[in-house]
């Protein structure tokens, strides 16, 4: 292909992506067919797990390549729409796919932190990092670190930085990967992280950069594809408008107005709802008296005898729990999902909601005193502002770390010229907006399906999906007749946010083909993910640390044999890690963004725009972005440790990057300005990264 | 690799463009998200106004600053006889 011009390229892609487009639609279509001929359900999961990575592997052994620039750069040739797809492919991981819209189903206007702060930091991206990191052009990100500022000590700091960043993402994935398996064709939970695994690596293997770009291409059009369908149907459903993203604005209004019934207990749905709440805070009430009981008995010292006593009289003595300290936190789990259940419902779209101490204040005390009442409205202000504080941070910290984390910066040393940079970014966030627009789309019609339908119906005639759900796992989808009046209540119902995505085809009466389609997307989210991530880690280990510091005489041929082995290696380790199923997965994939943010952003923005910015600079100020980001983590995250109370202006230890990134660019600063400017060299460097070209240009491009 | 005049010129401008629209960036970021109690009192076509700009509104902002500074850039290269030859 190296006799084509890049023109005739882009048409080929063109054609092949557009051919592959009406093919993988064909193969719906006949599945469809297939499964109203009677093809069972769990036929389609697997021939959908088969056909999708079969052809990853596909494009995968297509694109093997034994040229180190094709290996960490797929050439430098590709177009800007098409690495826009890739890099929508590669950023929209399992979390955006399946787990974004469950967030603002349940947290509604104060899960938007994660729709503005995933798609805002690609302005970043665009005005600060990718024209000139393309226009310097190596491999990696701590590639630039080390040119720009010499010396080891600010590439080996990069390196560490991404693999802390990237490895926790990493992990994530793959354990993504492994329940949408699992769900899709009833396989267990840890032969699914290794069916992913080698999904993901026949395709990074053998082709490196190039084999993951047209892979995450092809990838991208089934994700979007299979989000699309269910949203636009249950719209046409609900609004007879075809467009989700117009239409629900009305339906935010009736689900607004659904709330306000549902808080007003003058109004017939309002009453049931306060009689399910009530018996929720009996059930509390009671869990609270025996827990009371248990640390009673277990003061006096007949904690075994109390606890063998429960056993007898409990319905089912075989799962009852064995010792005393599983009894106690099982029932303070009880009170506390009980306790979940006894407040208001929130409004979806209303913003930095109070805790709700006045209207509380006011109904149990309706004389409360105008000084009462005044305290009342500080602590719902105060409530409030905390909430406010956090919001920004965490959209700060959001953005930032978008526009530092390596695996993506890496897709726009891809492109053929600074020019195709610059609008490969706009195509990015273009492809990304796609999906992030619709998902509160999605979850606002979820909402008001659940309202509208489910709410009101007698327990003896549940939709089909609320049963299968249900069946499947209870964590997502459980109703109960708490005041068993035999009709449902919002308050009975628990609803998992993976639900939303995984069971809208349902809920929108679409065939199984179609949920099949939706867990396939899931999985093209989550594999081409963690295909970047893997590739980013591999990289900066063979490349950077072995290539660069250990053996720069290195034949082409031992340097991919290197990257592969250590591709490898990481992939083995991240889905063992994967497999033991670690607990705060979610916050580790949060935190990586705070990190990145911290570690990496300052140096490499001061690196273009300030000259005087240097080597000691560079460690200081990376090293303490890291450092005070990490501190803030161990000192106020349960999991390492922390206690809450450590907080910094009540600033929650996921948005610890909002301290560490002023940290970072103060640091470099003062590093910079202690020591002597860099030399001409490196000035001559900022100056050839600035500028798209320059008469008598320095050359910096790896090849 | 001297740089001339139009070379300084030339990187002034994409700092002021850069500084332009980061501010509008800043402005449809945390200044709605700082009023949002207030602006969500305004509803169009059924959506408050602060919830329509956090999953609507302000995205597509930021796929316009990006979009634009992506074609004035490109502009400016062309005006200041630094954009690059045709690709290999």
């Amino acid at each position: 292909m190296s006799t084509t011009t890049q023109s005739q390229f882009f048409q080929q892609l063109k054609k092949y992506y557009t051919f592959y487009t009406g093919g993988f639609i064909a193969f719906v279509i006949v599945l469809a067919i297939l499964e109203q001929m009677g093809l069972p359900a769990r036929w389609v999961g697997y021939i959908f797990l088969a056909a999708t990575i079969s052809l990853y592997a596909g494009i995968g052994i297509m694109s093997r390549t034994a040229d180190v620039s094709e290996y960490y750069v797929a050439g430098r040739r590709v177009p800007a729409l098409f690495n826009g797809m890739a890099t929508g492919a590669d950023w929209m991981s399992a979390a955006s796919f399946i787990g974004m819209a469950g967030t603002l189903y349940l947290a509604g206007f104060d899960g938007l932190a994660f729709v503005m702060g995933w798609t805002g930091g690609y302005v970043l991206v665009a005005l600060f990092l990718a024209p000139y990191l393309r226009k310097f052009g190596q491999f990696t990100i701590p590639d630039f670190l080390g040119t720009r500022y010499g010396g080891n000590l600010p590439r080996t700091i990069g390196v560490i930085a991404a693999i802390i960043c990237s490895f926790t993402y990493v992990v994530a994935q793959i354990y993504g990967v492994g329940i949408i398996t699992a769900r899709l064709t009833g396989l267990e939970f840890q032969i699914g992280v290794f069916v992913g695994l080698a999904g993901i690596l026949v395709c990074s293997f053998l082709g490196g950069m190039r084999a993951v770009t047209w892979t995450q291409v092809a990838q991208y059009i089934i994700l979007i594809i299979a989000y699309m369908i269910p949203v636009v149907w249950l719209s046409v459903v609900h609004t007879g408008n075809p467009v989700p993203q117009v239409a629900y604005g009305q339906v935010l209004q009736q689900v607004t107005q659904l709330e306000n019934e549902f808080n007003d207990p003058n109004t017939a749905k309002g009453a049931a709802e306060a009689s399910a709440r009530a018996a929720f805070q009996a059930q509390q009430a009671s869990f609270d008296t025996r827990i009371a009981a248990l640390d009673e008995a277990v003061a006096a010292g007949n904690g075994d005898a109390f606890l063998e006593a429960q056993r007898v009289e409990a319905d089912s003595p075989a799962d009852f729990p064995a010792t005393v300290d599983a009894l106690k936190a099982s029932w303070k789990k009880s009170a506390d999902g009980a306790k979940a259940k006894t407040g208001p419902v929130s409004a979806h779209a209303t913003a930095f909601a109070g805790k709700g101490a006045e209207k509380k204040l006011l109904n149990d005390n309706p004389d409360a005193s105008a000084a009462e009442i005044a305290a009342a409205q500080a602590e719902d202000q105060q409530a409030s502002n905390i909430k406010r504080r956090n919001f920004i941070a965490l959209v700060l910290c959001l953005m930032v770390g978008t526009a530092s984390l390596p695996h993506i910066l890496m897709r726009y040393y891809t492109t053929p010229s600074v020019r195709e940079a610059r609008k490969s970014v706009f195509w990015s966030l273009l492809f990304i907006f796609l999906l992030y627009f619709t998902a509160p789309a999605l979850a606002v019609l979820v909402k008001f399906e659940v309202y509208n339908n489910l709410v009101g119906l007698p327990f003896a005639s549940l939709p089909a999906w609320v049963a299968n759900w249900q069946a499947v796992d209870a964590t997502l989808m459980k109703i109960v007749d708490i005041n068993l009046d035999g009709i449902v209540q919002l308050a009975e119902i628990t609803i998992g946010g993976d639900l939303i995505v995984l069971a809208t085809p349902e809920i929108a009466g679409l065939p199984y083909v179609i949920s099949g389609m939706v867990a396939a997307g899931g999985l093209a989210a989550a594999l081409s993910t963690a295909d970047g991530l893997l590739l980013t880690i591999a990289n900066a280990l063979s490349h950077d640390v072995y290539y660069k510091m250990i053996d720069p005489k290195a034949s082409t041929i031992r340097r991919l044999a290197i990257s592969r082995s250590l591709l490898l290696l990481v992939a083995i380790f991240a889905a063992y890690t994967a497999s033991l199923k670690p607990g705060d997965i979610l916050f580790l994939v949060g935190a990586a963004f705070s990190l990145a943010a911290s570690a990496f952003f300052p140096a490499l923005v001061l690196g273009v725009f300030w000259k005087r910015a240097n080597y000691l600079g560079a460690v200081v100020g990376m090293l303490a972005g890291l450092g005070v980001c990490m501190y803030y983590m161990v000192i106020t995250y349960p999991f390492f440790g922390g206690v809450p109370a450590n907080e910094w202006f009540a600033i929650k230890p996921i948005a610890a990057g909002v301290f560490g990134m002023p940290i970072g660019f103060i640091g470099v600063i003062i590093g910079s300005l202690l020591s002597r400017a860099p030399s001409l060299e490196i000035q001559q460097l900022v100056d050839h990264v600035r500028y798209p070209s320059l008469v008598n240009d320095i050359e910096t491009r790896a090849t | 690799m001297e740089l001339s005049e139009r070379h300084q010129e030339y990187w002034r401008k994409n700092l002021r463009l850069t500084a332009v629209l980061l501010a509008i960036w800043f402005v449809a970021t945390f200044v709605v998200i700082f009023f949002a109690p207030q602006l969500n009192d305004i509803v169009i076509m059924g959506f408050p106004f602060a919830f329509y700009m956090g999953a609507q509104g302000s995205l597509i902002i930021y796929v316009l600053i990006i979009w634009f500074y992506a074609r004035r850039m490109n502009q400016l290269d062309n005006e200041y006889g630094v954009q690059e030859g045709e690709e290999q």
